[in-house]
């Protein structure tokens, strides 16, 4: 093993923010490089700030050095003017641990959370010094893999990365580096030669459930749409099934958070409360593609937060899932753990829920969240209209939002952020408008209590994405997407209190290519890599004439990867993995929401059938049948608890433990990371 | 009614290693954080965001190592001092290390008020020893020394020769030799890890005209480079700089705020001076 850092080090006065280099996290692992062991390197394509508190890389790091026959380090993307000086200096990629030069590990693998880091995949693959085509690497180059929710449609990628892996991580990281271990060179040939023969380990790779490798496929096209993907190798899996672990308490990670020298986003402890979500928003993909919900039990939770504050020295921890405010009985633990910090005595422990849905929040919530330092606070109503938040199945309506704003004012706060979509399906002036009339509606509240209250709007463009309801749905032009942005603009400039921000269009079209895209834009990402497209989720260095051009030399139309209506037989890209949802489900869902009827949240309405729990063996597991405050989906409606709702209750901190709670249990069905 | 009296420590610590390039924001959230975690009870501001009161003395930039760093903290009530030392450093990340806590007088001035002065070992890269040294000779002479710099926005021509209370050539030098320890394997001179220079000793005043190490560099470059020369910088480089004392002067006399601790008293109690 070698290390950069005797190169590094002098350059480092010479760049931005230097001490997001030098690694030296409390909770970081530095194993000694043996060359006996798998090793992995956990790699987030873009800054440190944005990819140190990645929850699913921190997780997969930590297994992984737990294991015996493995080891782990972690790499980010370096910005652009160190990149520069490294280039130079001929300074490869390099893992923070023990600034390794990352073409040195068996595995980089990568955490995709946006489609807009996939150039800057690319650029690490090239920084690492390896090929970036897949076909072109060797039993000398590392295995390129990627995890997280962008793998839903990884055929962009297809040529660029080795190994895919859907869903939880947790338990098919430890069997990938089994195989690995098999498929590893003598120990004298390590790490210039890495494994024995590359092929031979791949075609094993592609036979563990959830893991798919695309060069073991073949896709064929039938004008702009696809017709086939079929395996070239006999004893492959036709559908590559994502993976789900059944009980978050088996998995109690991260134990030791990261915690950076330097301030990052999230910078706080977080604990994972909760995986999956049943409202059933229709744009939301994490909340289709992680189903089924698997709370955590609430004292692992206490347990988790309290042994993390001690560690870490955070006054701060943030509650993680979909939607917190669903997490059973929510203000009972919040309370807890708000008096736990007191009883510590150090200090103010302030509580923070991430997700906030307004039909939950209410003076309660609010009245503990001030106790201690408040942060702000946004709610996300989605859409201006009821109309369409029907169609988008996010049942909230106006009153619900104005009691959670009004709570929010009344204990204190003196702006609220509110976040909403635009381009949502079936759209008109009428519900882009809506917007700004409920922020000027919030104002009003807001007055009542703060002269000075004020609300941000934050509208981002709608990208539909791949296993939601709105898969087959053609994306809003980036021309009409700025129409309704200058619509709310107008609208909004003289509201006092109201202040709008929006998310570029353009940037909103860009990540449409790569969202619903299949292998013909690989080469179209790799073209605005080679231009210079890196860090596009950066303004300043986004340019949509990268996109547009590339396409055009590819001669692919942006009208048929973006703002086509797909229909209703066509063969999608990503129709060989399973995500666990029924493509009929997801389909009647679609025409539901074309006819403007909302779906009430499974975990306490008879079942929909979407494949998610069924088709796994697994059920929800929360640790009450009631639904929390605001009713199913603030609709109003009675509901029905019990009955066919196919529901493992957890117990209770103080009762007694069903027996029969892991009955229905798949060992194989592990968690997701990401 | 006088107010109730007010309890504060200051604390004396060093920076060393990889993380000298944690910045002086980032260093006051690693001690936030230290602080937690041994449960010194810190006092908080008022307010809609409390803040722990905290308050550092004179900013180090990123990239420079310390043995002399101050902060004070103000408490809600009087901890274990004698201990206090060795459980923060254990709470704190490699490379920074309390060297001793001592209880702060009522009314003690702040750091900000009272450093008059400090001594910085500066390693200088880019140019042989003989030359730096003219340089050094030249600007110990000169009867002014004009710099030209950007404050607050505003470009402004000042003097800065009154800064430089001391200036001499500790020395040339072989190389870097860091904490993790001067590569086996030579690095190519340059831009490499084994580089050749000349050390500095400095003090420079914190007073009316105040001047930073690298400023300095800048203005020993421009008189190496004599009027003519190609490199108006003289080619000098700034290689590690290190911050070895902060002083305060009254009527003449020389201290320390917090005396270093030599080994037989280290982390005892002593009163701040």
């Amino acid at each position: 093993m070698t290390s950069v850092w005797p190169l590094l080090e002098p350059l480092l006065p010479r760049v931005q923010k230097p001490a997001r280099y030098i690694g030296c996290e409390d909770g970081a692992k530095a194993k000694f490089p043996d060359p006996g062991l798998v090793s992995w390197c956990f790699t987030y394509p873009d800054t440190y700030e944005v990819g140190l508190p990645n929850q699913g890389l921190q997780i997969l790091y930590e297994i992984v050095n737990e294991r015996l026959d493995a080891r782990a380090d972690r790499s980010y993307a370096p910005w652009v003017d160190l990149e520069e000086l490294m280039r130079q200096e001929r300074i490869p990629l390099f893992s923070v641990e023990h600034h390794t030069p990352a073409g040195e590990f068996d595995a980089i693998a990568f955490n995709l959370s946006a489609e807009l880091t996939y150039t800057n995949l690319l650029n690490c693959i090239d920084l690492a010094g390896l090929p970036i085509h897949s076909a072109d690497r060797t039993e000398r180059d590392s295995l390129i893999m990627v995890g997280g929710h962008c793998t839903y449609n990884p055929e962009p990628l297809a040529d660029f990365v080795d190994v895919v892996v859907l869903g939880d991580g947790e338990e098919v990281v430890g069997e990938i580096t089994e195989v690995m271990v098999r498929h590893l060179a003598p120990t004298a040939d390590r790490p210039t030669t890495k494994f024995a023969d590359r092929r031979a380990l791949l075609v094993e790779l592609a036979q563990l459930e959830s893991v798919y490798v695309p060069s073991l496929y073949e896709m064929t096209y039938d004008g702009p749409k696809v017709a086939s993907v079929e395996p070239l190798v006999d004893g492959l899996p036709t559908l590559i099934e994502k993976r789900t672990v059944a009980d978050l308490a088996d998995w109690p990670y991260p134990k030791e958070q990261l915690v950076p020298l330097t301030e990052v986003v999230h910078d706080r402890l977080n604990v994972e409360v909760f995986r999956g979500c049943t409202r059933g928003c229709r744009f939301c993909q994490a909340g289709m593609i992680t189903r089924p919900v698997r709370e955590r039990p609430a004292d692992q939770v206490r347990t988790m937060v309290g042994e993390g504050l001690r560690r870490t020295g955070y006054d701060e921890v943030t509650l993680t899932s979909l939607s917190t405010a669903d997490f059973s009985n929510v203000e009972d633990v919040v309370t807890d753990l708000i008096n736990d910090g007191d009883d510590a005595g150090c200090g103010p422990v302030s509580v923070s829920l991430p997700s906030l849905r307004v039909d939950a929040f209410g003076v309660g919530i609010a009245a503990q969240l001030q106790r201690a330092k408040r942060g702000g606070l946004t709610f996300a109503p989605e859409a201006g209209t009821w109309r369409m938040r029907q169609i988008i199945n996010k049942l909230i309506r106006e009153e619900d939002l104005y009691q959670a704003v009004d709570a929010a004012f009344s204990q204190g706060w003196k702006r609220v952020k509110l976040y909403f979509l635009i381009g949502l399906p079936s759209e008109t002036d009428e519900d882009t408008l809506g917007i700004a009339e409920l922020a000027k509606n919030c104002v009003a509240i807001g007055k009542k209590h703060n002269n000075r209250a004020s609300v941000t709007v934050s509208v981002g463009g709608f990208v539909p994405k791949p296993f939601t309801p709105f898969q087959w749905f053609g994306q809003n032009t980036a021309e009409e997407l700025q129409r309704k942005v200058n619509l709310l603009r107008d609208a909004t400039r003289k509201m006092r209190g109201v202040q709008l921000k929006w998310h570029d269009p353009r940037a909103t079209l860009a990540e449409g290519i790569a969202s619903r895209g299949d292998r013909r834009i690989g080469p179209v990402i790799e073209q605005v890599w080679r231009n210079g497209g890196v860090f596009q989720e950066w303004s300043e260095h986004f340019d949509i004439e990268r996109w547009t051009t590339a396409m055009a030399d590819h001669g692919l139309r942006v009208e048929d990867f973006v703002y086509r209506h797909r229909t209703e037989g066509e063969v999608l890209p990503w129709d060989h993995l399973w995500a666990g949802l029924h493509k009929d489900f997801l389909w009647q869902d679609w025409q539901d929401a074309l006819a403007e009827v909302g779906l009430e949240d499974c975990r306490w309405t008879p079942c929909y059938d979407c494949g998610a729990c069924t088709g796994y063996g697994i059920e929800h597991v929360v640790a009450s049948a009631t639904p929390p405050a605001g009713g199913s989906q603030g609709t109003g409606q009675d509901l029905t608890t019990g009955g066919a709702v196919p529901v493992t209750v957890l117990p209770s901190r103080h009762g007694p433990a069903p027996e029969n709670r892991n009955e229905n249990r798949i060992g194989e069905h592990a968690e997701a990371s990401a | 009614m006088s107010p109730p009296p007010k309890l504060r420590l200051r604390i004396r610590f060093t920076k060393a290693g990889k993380i000298r390039f944690v910045s002086h924001r980032d260093v006051a959230r690693l001690f936030e954080r230290a602080m937690r975690i041994v449960r010194l009870p810190v006092a908080y501001s008022e307010g809609f965001s409390p803040r722990p009161k905290l308050s550092f003395g004179l900013a180090l930039s990123v990239g420079h190592e310390s043995d002399a760093e101050y902060l004070d903290v103000e408490v809600t009530e009087m901890p274990d001092v004698e201990t206090m030392a060795a459980a923060l450093s254990d709470a704190l990340p490699d490379g920074l290390s309390v060297e001793s806590v001592v209880v702060l007088e009522q009314g003690a001035a702040s750091l900000q008020q009272v450093i008059t002065s400090c001594t910085w070992r500066i390693e200088v890269l880019g140019a042989p020893t003989d030359s730096v040294a003219a340089a050094v000779a030249a600007a110990l002479d000169a009867p002014e020394l004009l710099l030209e710099r950007v404050r607050k926005g505003k470009t402004a021509v000042a003097d800065v020769r009154p800064a430089i209370l001391a200036l001499r050539v500790a020395g040339p030098f072989g190389g870097t030799p860091t904490k993790e320890g001067t590569p086996a394997t030579g690095v190519p001179a340059g831009d490499g890890g084994l580089q050749h220079g000349t050390e500095l000793e400095v003090e420079l005043s914190n007073e009316n005209t105040s001047l930073r190490p690298s400023e300095l560099i800048e203005v020993l470059g421009r008189l190496a480079a004599g009027s003519d020369a190609t490199e108006p910088d003289g080619g000098l480089l700034e290689g590690r700089v290190r911050r070895t004392h902060q002083w305060i002067e009254v009527d003449g006399i020389r201290s320390e705020p917090v005396s270093r601790p030599d080994a037989s008293t280290r982390h005892e109690l002593r009163r701040a001076s």
